[in-house]
Parts: structure tokens; sequence; C-alpha cells
């Protein structure tokens, strides 16, 4: 049985930690709110640059002399993993959700004997990954500093990639990031970005629109096709920094309202052992009274 | 029937314009081009210029680059680089020349980036 003196600073260190997670959660709460806009006003630029690729590619006849960031190398063998986590901790299952997606995933290209190599933005996501497929990261990249990310950051990492295309050292390329539905629920999600997802492509065949170009379409591809790399990895960035709030700002509330119940049934011990207490030195006082 | 045509600028973190409007002129990669109601499907690129939104009230979009699209009366304009002219800052276009200037004045560049730079300084100047 804990003495009162114990169970007294027991709740007081409760007490401070949910003031803690409660003004977190605020703060969660309040960028959240910016953060969802953001990803919100970002989703039509991709989704457009999207549409207009893959008008593109209707109207490509010679599919063989198509740009490679488009049909891929045609070979099979080198995956590169790109994994979007987030820079700081204690936001739920954010950083384990995609780092559990990205390591299934993994297992599956090496279980096949295809190579692999992996790029980390984020700290968080890089501690969970290196303890198993360390040897694997080629890259690693944080903007920790970066008060807010823009374009210009994911312009880095898509330029990376592209290098690192061009250069041949891999055939596919895989994003995994999380997908911000609501505050409750983000999804997890692994999207291959080089070859360009033929799924997609295949959606709406009804507007063929016979569109001019100008340049060619070729010309416009080769400079159209880096950019949606970026596009596709800023996109990545909006959602997930949207789904790390969210997710952070769901974890907190829990951890408040737990710690609130803590304080309760702490309390109520608290206060069954100061009744036991005055309860035992009554007896004590009366049974020494009776004995005089 | 109107003779207006739903016109969009969209950057990647955020819409920037969307708008009925008459006409649009758009610094296209291989000049200047004017887009009106039910013109054919188009996919373009953009070259270092000034979109101008003829409508009811003029506006004017400084750009360095992007796509456009035009299909089903919408036009499309992707860019990361759309500043609207009226609260552009001039000093700081002043900082833009110069550095573009010094870009041109270095022999190692290719000829496709002369030409967008020289584009971007004449445009600049003129708004200037």
């Amino acid at each position: 049985m804990p003495s009162l003196d114990d169970l007294k600073k027991r709740i007081k260190s409760v007490k401070s930690t949910q003031k803690i997670t409660k003004a977190m959660k605020m703060v969660a709460a309040a960028k959240l709110r910016k953060a969802q806009e953001n990803a919100e006003q970002g989703r039509p630029y991709s989704q457009k640059m999207q549409n207009i690729i893959l008008n593109l590619t209707k109207s490509i006849n010679d599919k063989e002399n198509a740009p490679k960031l488009l049909v891929g190398t045609g070979n099979d063998k080198t995956y590169l993993c790109v994994v979007l986590t987030a820079d700081r901790g204690l936001c739920g299952g954010f950083n384990s959700n995609i780092c559990k997606l990205a390591k299934n995933n993994f297992k599956k290209i090496l279980d096949d004997g295809k190579n692999l190599k992996i790029i980390t933005v984020g700290s968080k996501g890089l501690d969970q990954i290196k303890r198993e497929y360390g040897k694997y990261v080629i890259k690693k990249f944080t903007f920790k500093d970066k008060k807010q990310i823009s374009f210009q950051e994911a312009e880095e990492v898509g330029g990376e990639i592209i290098n690192l295309f061009s250069n041949n050292e891999f055939d596919k390329c895989i994003l995994f990031y999380n997908n911000f539905k609501n505050v409750i629920t983000q999804i997890p999600q692994a999207q291959q970005i080089i070859p360009a997802d033929n799924k997609s492509i295949a959606t709406d065949q009804k507007n063929l629109s016979s569109y001019e170009f100008e340049p060619d379409e070729d010309e416009i591809l080769e400079d159209l096709l880096p950019k949606n790399i970026s596009t596709q990895i800023f996109k990545a960035f909006l959602e997930n920094a949207a789904s790390e709030q969210g997710s952070r700002m769901t974890a907190m509330d829990n951890a408040t309202r737990n710690a609130g119940d803590l304080v309760d049934k702490l309390t109520i011990n608290y206060n069954r052992s100061r009744q036991a207490s005055i309860t035992k030195e009554l007896i004590e006082i009366i049974s020494g009274a009776e004995s005089l | 029937m109107s003779e207006n045509f739903v016109v969009e600028i969209i950057s990647p973190d955020r819409s920037i314009l969307k708008e009925n409007t008459l006409e649009v002129t758009i610094p296209s990669y291989e000049g200047e081009m004017g887009i009106m109601k039910d013109h054919i499907p188009l996919i373009t690129f953009l070259r270092p210029g000034i979109i101008k939104v003829i409508g009811e009230n003029e506006k004017k979009f400084f750009v360095e680059d992007g796509i456009v699209e035009f299909s089903n009366n919408t036009l499309l304009i992707l860019t990361s680089t759309a500043k609207d002219l009226s609260s552009i800052n001039k000093n700081s276009l002043n900082v833009i020349i110069n550095e573009a200037e010094k870009k041109i004045a270095n022999n190692e560049i290719s000829d496709k980036e002369r030409y967008l730079l020289s584009y971007k300084v004449e445009t600049l100047k003129k708004v200037i």
C-alpha cells in the first residue's frame, strides 16, 4: 500500500502530464487546420497534373520511344522506396503505420530476389527502418529546421530521384506516405511514381479529346514528367503534414483522457487511504480512552 | 449565349484564380497566344511572361514557367511561380532581373536556358 504522500505525488505528476498532453493537443489542432487547408488546396494541382499526363499518354503512339520515366526501363530488378515520415514523435501510430507498410513491402521485394534501395525523408522513419534495413538506405533527408515544407523541398527530393533514375540506379520507385482522409483516419499508402502508374491511367477512356500540342508531345512529356515527380512528392508531403497533426491530435486527446481517468482512480485511492488512516487513528484514540 | 469561359490558375499550394472571362493571353513556349471560348483542346508550356486575363476587370500575372491545358472551355494553368502584378514589389523585381542578367552573362548555360532567361528579363523590364 503506497503511503498518502506517494499517492499525492503521483496525482500531481499525472496532472502535470495531462497539462502537457492537453497543450500539445491544442497546438496540434491549430496546426491541423492549416495543414488540412494546405493539403486540400494542394490537391487540385497534382490531380490536374495527373490528368494532363493521362491525356498526353493516350496520344502517344510510339510507345517504345516514349520517355523512360513514363513507361519504365523495361526491367524489374531494382526498387527504390521513398519513405516519408515526420520529424517528431508523439503522434500515435502515424510513423509506425508508414514504416509497417514500408517494411512489408521491403520484405516482399527482397523475398522476390530484387534489389532494394531506400530513401528516407524525416528522421522518425529512419530510426525505425535502420534497425532492420539500415544497409539499404542510400540517402536521408530531414527538414527538421524548416517550419513549413514548401515546393522547394519537394523539388530537392524529386531532383535526387530523377538523378538516380537517369543514372540507371533503379527501375521502379514507390512512395510511402499517409493519406489524410479525416482527423481520425489516415491511410498509409504506397504509390508507384516511376514508371507512372498505369492503373490510374486506364480509368476514364471516354474523355478522349484530341489535343493540339505545342511543342510536340514528346517534348512536353519530357519536361512534364520530372515536374510531376516533384508534384507527387509535394502532394505526399502535404498529406503527410496534415495526417501527422491529425494523428497527434487524436493521440494527445486520448492521452489527456487517459490521464484524467488515472487521476480519478488515484484520487479515489488517495481518499480511501486517507479515510482508513483517520478511522485507524480514531480507533486508537477510542481504545486508548477506554483503557483508562 | 455567353462568350465567357472558365480560367483557373493553380499553384502547388493553392488555387490562385478561378473565374469566368472573355479572353486570356498566355506567354506560351513558342509565342504569345490569345485564347477565347471554343478554342480547340490544347496542351502547351509557358515561358517567362505575363498572363493577361481580360474580363470585367483585367488581371495580370507574371509567370516563369507552367503548363497550360485547354479543354471543354476550361483553361487550366498549372504554375509554381505565378505572381499577381498588382501586388508585386518593384524592388524585388530588380533583384530578380539582376540575377537573371548575371546568368545570361555566364557562357556555360544552354541556348534553351538563355532563351528563357532573356524573356524573363524582357518582360520584367517592361513591367517596371
